[in-house]
């Protein structure tokens, strides 16, 4: 842990967005992560990523479980809402922040052991409930904070740092949240911010849920020789499936993609995802195959990264299934509606009871 | 673009911006940090090594380091670099005894120099441990040329003065005074080796104007300064015109409004950002309450009954010409009453005592031609520094130009080629002390710089010795010292054991570092994370291959505060924080090597004893 905070000092050419923010606005506290931990570098994507959204901190909520990956929010957007809950319960604890007020932009940040060992049933339960949220899974194959235990995540024939090999099946949170319905599936690698911010971006805009499941080695404990998440292992097998470039509501979409390449898929408030230099074959929108294309690649070990499944936004930019669509709940947040509204109080649950009488 | 040889050491000197920006290569950073420590003495001698007049030049540099100051680029000031360097000279003990050992024995070999300034005396000061004997011919009746004759005691206390020019005579000088050399080519056929020309630049320029000498009341500036020094200006008018506005107008005319003047104006042919002052110069006099007046261009001297009663000048403006180059238009003319005008409008080399037929090439403005490497003339033996090379500078530059001159003399006393300069050096070492600890205060201050503090203006105004700047007091010096960025505690990069884990580039407050792909200049220099603002001027650090995926590290040195916060967040220790101390060479010393002292030799003589006494024992 560094003993010095990170200066205020910034070059003076820092870019201003429209808020009159500038991305060092947008940083949290010092992180006291290992040096070189992929965590942080998620981090510094998702502060550039509100950046260049030029979503106000403080209308967002950034909530966590327990892990090296649950204190990473503390590390970003040091004026938003925060919640670091117990380990494995970020997604109930988002779903009653969201519920309570939907107008937050919700940002839950999770680790492989907190959602896929002690998590795993929250974590079906928010993909099905389809909250409108942006849950980021940072991948690391083992336990950080605990001292590098293989987690869910971990390949069969991983090699831990003292030698013992992994012989549990691991469970994809990619697939996983394919086959649970989510609307928005990525994957992708701390090492890249180039598709990585992109990718973020998509995923704030998508409405409902959206996983992006971020390969982000532990530098401590799984970096080494014979780890399948370690920087070399990623890069090494690193397979940039398709490209996604993000397009704010009011920008013209270029078409500075060669005819046939590209593919515009459109979300709820008007913004699109550009998908360029995608194979022949496939198709980001076709659930069942690219859970097919994901599996065929793995075979072939490869690790398939990018915006790799997305549902396109019903034609009047609703979304009917999301969590306030399902619930049918009130369009204006709740905690914006007048108490009498929300509690219609003794009389009213009186009569309630009456008709069960 | 091509990996950077950071083993070079102007690569790493450049990123010392001061040092680079010191004529004489001051070590900045590393006398600062002493300070900071209390180190005053060692700061002192540190200083001593490069600039050799530290009280002095820490009163009254032109502090060309500060301009270039990291600092300046960040917060808009630059550290009080010049007025530190004041602080060790004022706290530090007696260093005599760590002053260079000079030889019993001569080398056999006399030197003669010309003129008794700062160029002569840096010569002096390093030839004489070599075993030199130098002989300084000084034509006034005591030492130390316009430090002495024209800097004015308000500005440098006669004693910090002498302190530091006794240092150098006390080595041995035979200074000979009142004695006026007033033919080289008899100097030359005396018994010497080799001949330095320190004389300066003594001849101030003329206003040659209607009724220039039609009166007593109109004086060349730097004239006139030395007849105050030797006591024999001792008042002035009331009304004083001074014409010119640099740095001798301004010690023009703050020295009147000591000596009696009520109205003092400063008269500027152009506008501020023309003046050829120091910034801190001309808010010095503006304190002081003289006036400046801009746009008035002197036309001629109104002298009734011989004496001087006013002066006129075209009220102008001014505009560029085709050629670029402004062009004055008169509106009108304007006169101004004054008793007293002084000419502060430059200064001039002259050589009335160097035939021209003794193998000295002179060019067009009847100035030696001197080499810019050697300092030597087109005469073999006969080398020129300081501000007779080539016209008026400073202290620093004077400096500078000796510690080069003995270079070249001792090479030539020993039949070397001159051209062979001594190579500069480089250490390197890593400042790490544990997992976040580091040798040296790496927290940004963000502090504004210390404020002088200034004696008030009533009692400076009551003698003409009364120094008006107060120093920094312990406050103020501990204050000061923490916004020194320690630019020379380097990040140096090792490209091998980089993982591209990002969290350098992460961390980085100033965006400094990039990992790109390589490609050409044009190219590469508009990929990075933040858009360059001085480059060239301020160097990119390019890295090798990296070994995952063979893109590489870059580094814009613009702007880096030496935070260290890239090697802390470095899980591999692929970039360390490592202080660069640039060696050095002087005359008769290799880069980095240093002189024995009386303290060494009695060091050296002292366990020297007891080795023998042991000895004897076994
Ligand atoms: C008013 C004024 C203020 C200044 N203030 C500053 C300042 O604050 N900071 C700064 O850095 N610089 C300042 N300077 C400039 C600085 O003083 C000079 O650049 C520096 O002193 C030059 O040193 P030098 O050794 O080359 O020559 P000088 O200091 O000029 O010394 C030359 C010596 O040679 C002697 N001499 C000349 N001809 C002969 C001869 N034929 N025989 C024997 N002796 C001879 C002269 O009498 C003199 O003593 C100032 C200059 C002036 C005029
Ligand atoms: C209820 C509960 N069980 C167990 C733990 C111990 N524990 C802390 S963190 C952790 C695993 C974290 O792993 P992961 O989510 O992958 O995060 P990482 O540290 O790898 O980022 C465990 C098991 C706990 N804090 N609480
Ligand atoms: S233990 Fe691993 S996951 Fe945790 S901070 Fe360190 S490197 Fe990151
Ligand atoms: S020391 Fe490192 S982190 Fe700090 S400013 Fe310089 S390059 Fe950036
Ligand atoms: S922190 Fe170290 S290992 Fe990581 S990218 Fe920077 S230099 Fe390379
Ligand atoms: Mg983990």
């Amino acid at each position: 842990m560094s003993h010095i905070r990170k200066p205020r000092v910034h070059h003076p050419g820092l870019a201003r967005n429209r808020l009159g923010l500038t991305r060092r606005d947008y940083e949290g506290a010092m992180s006291t992560l290992c040096a070189g931990c992929g965590h942080d570098s998620i981090t510094a994507a998702i502060i550039e990523a509100f950046w260049e959204l030029e979503i106000a901190p403080h209308e967002v909520a950034k909530t966590s479980g327990i892990g090296c990956s649950g204190k990473t929010p503390t590390y970003f957007l040091k004026e938003a809402h925060g919640f670091n809950g117990v380990h494995g319960r970020m997604p109930s604890i988002t779903t009653g922040a969201h519920a309570a007020n939907r107008d937050l932009v919700c940002i839950g940040v999770s680790g492989d052991g907190d959602s896929l060992s002690i998590g795993m049933g929250q974590f079906a339960h928010v993909v099905r409930r389809n909250v409108d949220m942006l849950y980021i899974i940072e991948n690391n194959g083992v336990y950080g904070l605990t001292k590098g235990q293989f987690s869910a995540s971990a390949d069969v024939g991983s090699k831990a740092k003292r030698g013992q090999v992994n012989r549990e099946h691991p469970i994809d949170s990619v697939l996983l949240a394919l086959n649970l319905g989510a609307g928005f599936v990525a994957r992708s690698f701390s090492g890249d911010k180039e598709q990585l911010v992109p990718i973020l971006k998509a995923g704030l805009r998508h409405r409902g849920f959206a996983l992006i499941d971020v390969i982000s080695p532990c530098v401590t404990f799984n970096d080494h020789h014979g780890s399948t998440k370690s920087y070399q292992y990623t890069r090494d097998h690193y397979n940039r499936l398709v490209y996604a470039d993000f397009v704010p509501p009011a920008h013209e979409i270029a078409a500075t993609y060669e005819s046939g390449d590209a593919r515009t898929v459109k979300l709820h408030d008007g913004s699109a995802i550009t998908f360029r230099k995608v194979p022949g074959d496939y198709d980001p929108t076709d659930r069942d195959r690219v859970y097919g294309y994901i599996r065929e690649r793995q075979r072939s070990g490869e690790v398939a990264t990018g915006l790799l499944y997305v549902e396109p936004a019903l034609e009047d930019g609703g979304n009917a299934s999301d969590f306030h669509g399902i619930q049918g709940t009130v369009p204006e947040p709740l905690t914006e509606c007048a108490f009498e509204d929300l509690c219609p109080g003794a009389d009213a649950l009186a009569k309630l009871q009456g008709r069960f009488r | 673009m091509k990996p950077t040889d950071t083993a070079d050491p102007r690569h790493y000197h450049r990123v010392v911006d001061c040092q680079w920006g010191c004529p004489a290569h001051t070590n900045v950073p590393e006398y600062i940090r002493l300070i900071a420590n209390g180190h005053y003495t060692e700061s002192y001698l540190l200083n001593r090594k490069s600039n050799v007049f530290p009280g002095i030049l820490g009163r009254t540099c032109d502090r060309p380091c500060e301009p270039v100051c990291r600092r300046v680029r960040l917060d808009g000031e630059p550290v009080a670099i010049c007025r530190l360097k004041r602080v060790a000279a004022d706290l530090r003990d007696d260093i005599t005894g760590h002053l260079p050992a000079i030889p019993q024995r001569k080398n056999g070999r006399r030197i003669a120099c010309v003129g008794a300034g700062a160029a002569s005396l840096t010569v002096a000061n390093d030839l004489l441990p070599l075993g030199y004997e130098v002989t300084i011919f000084e034509k006034l009746a005591r030492p130390g040329g316009l430090m002495w004759t024209n800097i004015p005691e308000f500005r440098l206390p006669a004693r910090v003065l002498w302190e530091e020019i006794d240092q150098i005579l006390d080595m041995g000088v035979d200074l000979r005074l009142n004695a006026p050399v007033d033919s080289l080519a008899a100097l030359l056929e005396e018994d010497y080796d080799a001949v330095f020309i320190g004389s300066g630049a003594p001849k101030g320029k003329e206003l040659k104007l209607p009724g220039r000498w039609d009166s007593e009341q109109v004086h060349i500036g730097i004239d006139w300064l030395e007849s105050v020094r030797f006591g024999h200006v001792t008042e002035c008018g009331e009304r004083v015109l001074v014409i010119g506005v640099g740095n001798t107008a301004m010690d023009c005319c703050r020295t009147a409004q000591r000596l009696g003047a009520k109205k003092v104006r400063v008269m500027a042919r152009k506008t501020k950002p023309y003046f050829k002052a120091s910034p801190w110069e001309l808010d010095d006099a503006i304190e002081e309450q003289v006036e400046i007046l801009e746009n008035h261009s002197p036309s001629r001297f109104i002298v009734e009954e011989g004496r001087l009663v006013a002066m006129e000048f075209d009220r102008v403006t001014w505009s560029p010409g085709d050629d670029g180059r402004l062009r004055a238009t008169v509106h009108d003319t304007r006169v101004i009453e004054c008793d007293e005008v002084i000419l502060a409008i430059g200064q001039d080399t002259a050589f009335p005592w160097i035939e021209r037929d003794i193998g000295i090439d002179f060019n067009r403005w009847e100035m030696p031609v001197v080499d810019k490497a050697t300092f030597m003339t087109s005469r073999a033996g006969v080398f020129v520094g300081g501000d007779a090379a080539w016209g008026p500078e400073n202290i620093i530059w004077a400096v500078e130009h000796g510690h080069q001159a003995a270079i070249s003399i001792h090479a030539y006393c020993e039949d070397r080629p001159l051209t062979d300069r001594p190579p500069e050096g480089m250490n390197l070492v890593s400042q790490k002390m544990g997992l976040h600890e580091w040798s040296y205060s790496n927290d940004y201050d963000e502090a504004e710089r210390v404020k002088m503090r200034h004696v008030d203006l009533q009692e400076r105004f009551r003698r003409l010795d009364i120094e008006v700047e107060e120093g920094f007091d312990i406050e103020q010096t501990l204050t000061e010292v923490e916004r020194c960025l320690n630019c020379d505690i380097q990040t140096h990069f090792e490209a091998n054991l980089c993982i591209e884990c990002d969290a350098c580039i992460d961390i980085c407050p100033l965006d400094c570092l990039t990992i790109a792909r390589n490609g050409p200049e044009e190219d590469l220099t508009r990929r990075l994370t933040a858009p360059l603002l001085n480059y060239p001027e301020e160097p990119l650090f390019i890295s090798e291959e990296l070994p995952q995926t063979g893109r590489i590290m870059v580094k814009d040195e613009d702007l880096c505060v030496h935070c260290g916060l890239c090697a802390e967040r470095c899980p591999t220790a692929a970039w360390d924080m490592r202080k660069s101390d640039l060696l050095v060479p002087y005359a008769g010393l290799g880069a980095g090597e240093s002189h024995p002292t009386l303290l060494s030799l009695a060091m050296a003589g002292a366990a020297g004893e007891a080795a023998a006494a042991s000895g004897a024992e076994r």
